[in-house]
């Protein structure tokens, strides 16, 4: 970039003074109808050199001091806008990492409350069947009292059957013969005769 | 001017040295003054528009930035990244053309522009540039260029004659396009003035046709604003392209 910025200085530098020559030595052409052709006339050479001098002015003016001020502007602001986007992109980055952090929190506390609803729910369960199985043993002993009851209540009605069937027995013969038998005779027939068919 | 047959309109292309006797020994006409105005008026723009160097722009700021990444841009775009380092010139040669161009438009105003000397010193400017800067980049290889690639050996005495002379015409098309379209220009917004200054001599009937002539220089002076950018383009474009040419390995 320096040699091409040194050459055109260079250049322009060499072509001012080549016009500048021209210019000055210009050989006096014909005059024709259009002043602009009538190089016999100092003025319209002396444009030559005066244009030179002027431009070249003109471009170290702009090079120098002009353009370098509005490419600063440019730059400074083109820079402001890069700046300015960059800290818009972290604060939308730190706005999406709140989100997802925040999204992240809701789902570990939903996860974490359907976790406890579940065991809630499954120590209820649990209580329940504890509960129900607790019922049922005691149903369980009761029904198996009852039935221990049952048959008890069976065996005393069973072993009061032959108390009854033996006076029975001794009221039907004593009625048939009129004479009161043996209790202990009755006794063992009625036991013998219940063995025999085995009610028991 | 009244005087019918004696309206000249070249007469306004001539050179008047200001100042008296000073401008005549320092050859100091009227239009290197209105080079001075031309490049006055340009660095007043940019120095008032620049003044704020606010980060949002106002108008004068807005439109100053514009013709700078406009010209940046043309640079940049057509040299390539080289042309980064004669965007200065570009910007010089655009406006120096553009405010000669319509400052000339003013009325009593002088058109240097119009005056092939100034034309061809800077088409001749820009060609010796070329020149200098394609020996610097390219050194001997620059003088390859006059045999295009490819083309028969056998050609050669019949191609590279017609290269040369059409890399010489360079500097002669690129002044005469724009002092011609200026001239030409100038030529026609004062043949049509003096139409009305003609038709003013034939009473009320005149007066009322010299409608058209103004009406037409009104649309002229439309056309010769587009003109007067178009050209400055036009040239800057050129010189451009010329220098893409020059920086190419």
């Amino acid at each position: 970039m320096g040699v091409i910025t040194k050459t055109v200085r260079a250049g322009l530098l060499a072509t001012v003074c080549g016009v500048s020559l021209l210019a000055v030595s210009a050989p006096g052409a014909y005059a024709t109808g259009m002043p602009q052709l009538d190089f016999a006339n100092p003025l319209v050479t002396g444009q030559v050199m005066w244009g030179a001098i002027i431009f070249f002015v003109f471009y170290l003016v702009l090079s120098k001091a002009m353009l370098p001020g509005v490419a600063r502007v440019l730059h400074d602001r083109s820079q402001r806008i890069t700046g300015d986007l960059e800290v818009a992109r972290s604060a939308k980055q730190d706005a999406d990492k709140a989100v997802a952090e925040l999204q992240q929190a809701r789902k570990d506390a939903m996860a974490e409350a359907q976790a406890h609803l579940q065991k809630v729910l499954d120590e209820e369960h649990r209580a329940a069947e504890q509960q129900m199985q607790e019922i049922n043993a005691r149903l369980a002993s009761e029904i198996a009292d009852a039935e221990k009851n049952v048959a008890a209540e069976k065996a005393r009605a069973l072993s009061a059957l032959k108390e009854i069937a033996a006076d029975t027995t001794q009221a039907l013969v004593q009625r048939l013969t009129g004479v009161a038998p043996d209790a202990q005779l009755v006794a063992q027939s009625v036991e013998s005769a219940s063995a025999h068919r085995s009610i028991i | 001017m009244a005087g019918g047959s004696s309206i000249n309109v070249l007469e306004q292309f001539e050179l008047h040295p200001v100042l008296g006797g000073l401008g005549e020994a320092l050859r100091f006409s009227q239009s290197p003054l209105y080079m001075i105005a031309a490049v006055c008026l340009v660095l007043a723009f940019l120095y008032f528009g620049m003044r704020p160097a606010a980060v949002v722009p106002g108008r004068l700021q807005a439109a100053a930035e514009v013709c700078y990444e406009f010209i940046h841009n043309m640079a940049v775009d057509t040299i390539g990244p080289e042309g980064a380092a004669f965007f200065p010139f570009i910007f010089t040669l655009f406006f120096f053309i553009l405010a000669g161009n319509y400052i000339g438009l003013l009325p009593f105003s002088f058109t240097f522009t119009s005056h092939i000397a100034v034309t061809f010193a800077m088409a001749f400017m820009v060609f010796l540039l070329t020149v200098v800067v394609s020996l610097k980049v390219q050194g001997l290889r620059f003088f390859a260029h006059f045999m295009p690639d490819g083309a028969s050996p056998f050609l050669a005495p019949l191609l590279i004659p017609i290269e040369i002379l059409s890399f010489l015409s360079r500097p002669v098309s690129l002044s005469i396009r724009l002092f011609a379209n200026m001239v030409a220009g100038h030529v026609m917004f004062d043949i049509f003035a003096s139409f009305v200054v003609m038709l003013a001599g034939f009473g009320v009937v005149g007066d009322v046709f010299a409608i058209g002539p103004i009406a037409i220089n009104v649309a002229l002076m439309a056309l010769e604003l587009l003109v007067g950018v178009l050209q400055a383009y036009v040239f800057a474009i050129l010189t451009c392209i010329y220098l893409r040419e020059a920086v190419a390995h």
